[in-house]
């Protein structure tokens, strides 16, 4: 089957049998700059939903509403039903640029978000050595951030939104700031990842090629104001070696649909 | 360095002007320049007399209270500063006047305001020493990533736990550079303040040896307060170097 354009235009979807975190009428204004307008959306629980669009549409903005982290100007963010306007338990963000603490070994910064809750130190620690092995850095565990390269930060970033066992993960264009080799494998450790833990993911990311590549459901956002243009659901079988997806004609067919649809909006 | 091919140890400019002090003396141009070895042999009889150690008793007494005192408040007015727009506002003008003001000028009307004696020393440090604190705590604050704040607010921070685990840490090489900077001009202090109220400490002792043309100790003493000056500033730099490791690492 061919990738699926759900739907045009700004409209409403219908909501999912079983979505995790609903999105209405989210509009957020910087200065006289109208970054969203009008975001109506639903999250299906368990999937990999990214956000994608190009600079300036608001994917970031709109992923730190979710988080909490930014105040809506208007509209409301529910998580399980409960409407959110705080960072709460039931969601981890990724960040950009890792946002490791300098001063920490790998275990405690994997470990802060427990350490936060008063989780007892034994604990934590027995968590989070789990975690890291989980995404691939075991034998680093004493290691400091700065004895790490960009793509092994990363693992510690998200390690550590792993080891809070929350439902939801935000990741902010999580991988912009790692080297393409390491990118590429920590695409295929996501696709492996997201099998193994039952866990909502929300992606925000640039690259269409990577938005296809670990997506099961894409939103794109086009941008001034940041609106959502279209959603498109790749059917892409992830089940086998995760080389042999970038061959796949359906994922080739579906850059290549995304692309014709964002090309108005580069100069 | 290196001369005629060999490596020169650092320290060795520093002879050189010993050997030229040593020479200027002993042709007894200028009375007020004793040889230098009259100046060491002076400095080791000076530590030995009850008067210099009471003096250095006392003078370490107000420079450690001056300098608790200017880091206690100084370091959370600067991570104040460095958070809120308001309080950056209301004092950063003062902050910054203070700290480039000929501050030697405010000691008399510290006297006039703590008396002559242990107060107006302790408050000269003081004096001395917050501004750079201040800034540097200030510029720590400044340079932390937002997204570090954002990690922690995301994980459920409280308000407490993001000053102790993240802001304090974050800002620990600039707040150390400033205690450092602070501890040298504190120094400054604690000498301006003895030598204006001239009752107390090494004050006291370097008013009785220049009155009395005592040159030697006179210079002694000096040598004693600058070694002493760059021990500390010595010392904290160690810590520095320790809290370094991360400080390059920082996005």
């Amino acid at each position: 089957m061919h990738a699926t354009a759900l739907r045009n235009g700004p409209s409403p979807v219908p909501a999912p049998i079983d979505s995790i975190v609903e999105v209405r009428g989210l509009s957020k204004t910087y200065g006289n700059v109208e970054a969203l307008r009008g975001i109506d959306l639903d999250f299906p629980r368990g999937k990999l939903t990214s956000l994608l669009g190009p600079s300036g549409c608001g994917k970031t903005t709109l992923l730190k509403i979710i988080a909490g982290l930014i105040k809506a100007d208007g509209g409301t963010v529910a998580i399980n039903g409960k409407r959110v306007s705080a960072p709460g338990p039931e969601r981890a963000f990724v960040f950009q640029d890792f946002a490791l603490m300098p001063w920490a070994t790998v275990t405690r910064n994997v470990a802060f978000g427990l350490e936060l809750r008063g989780t007892n130190k034994a604990e934590r620690e027995e968590t989070a050595h789990r975690y890291i092995a989980e995404v691939g850095l075991a034998g680093f565990e004493d290691k400091y951030p700065h004895e790490l390269s960009g793509g092994m930060r990363q693992r510690v970033g998200l390690a550590r939104a792993l080891s809070v066992d929350a439902d939801v993960l935000l990741l902010d264009e999580p991988f912009s700031a790692v080297d393409e080799q390491n990118r590429r494998k920590f695409q295929e450790d996501l696709i492996r990842l997201r099998t193994n833990q039952n866990k909502t993911f929300i992606f925000v990311t640039h690259s269409i090629e990577e938005a296809v590549y670990i997506s099961d459901r894409i939103v794109l956002l086009s941008p001034r104001p940041g609106r959502v243009s279209q959603i498109i659901e790749p059917q892409i079988d992830r089940s086998g070696d995760p080389e042999r997806i970038h061959r796949d004609r359906h994922y080739l067919d579906t850059v290549e649909e995304i692309w014709q649809g964002l090309k108005q909006y580069v100069e | 360095m290196t001369l005629f091919g060999y490596r020169i140890p650092m320290m060795a400019s520093l002879l050189v002007w010993c050997v030229v002090w040593e020479i200027v003396g002993r042709l007894d141009l200028v009375f007020l320049l004793p040889p230098f070895s009259d100046v060491l042999i002076a400095a080791v009889d000076l530590v030995q007399t009850p008067s210099w150690q009471t003096a250095t008793v006392t003078t370490l007494r107000a420079f450690a209270m001056g300098m608790a005192l200017s880091i206690v408040i100084g370091v959370p007015l600067g991570i104040l500063m460095g958070r809120f727009k308001i309080a950056d506002d209301l004092l950063g003008m003062w902050v910054n006047i203070f700290s480039s003001a000929p501050l030697s000028a405010i000691v008399p009307v510290l006297m006039i305001l703590f008396g002559f004696g242990e107060k107006t020393i302790v408050a000269a440090v003081f004096l001395f020493a917050i501004w750079i604190i201040v800034l540097d705590a200030r510029a720590g604050v400044r340079h932390i990533s937002p997204s570090l704040i954002e990690m922690a607010r995301s994980y459920g921070a409280s308000r407490p736990a993001l000053y102790t685990k993240i802001i304090l840490w974050a800002a620990l090489p600039e707040i150390l550079a400033g205690i450092r900077l602070g501890l040298i001009r504190g120094v400054k202090g604690v000498v301006i303040g003895q030598l204006l109220v001239a009752i107390v400490g090494y004050g006291a002792l370097f008013e009785t040896f220049s009155r009395n043309f005592r040159m030697a100790e006179f210079w002694a003493l000096t040598i004693i307060l600058f070694a002493f000056a760059l021990v500390i500033a010595e010392l904290i730099e160690r810590a520095e170097a320790k809290v370094e490791y991360y400080a390059g690492a920082r996005q």
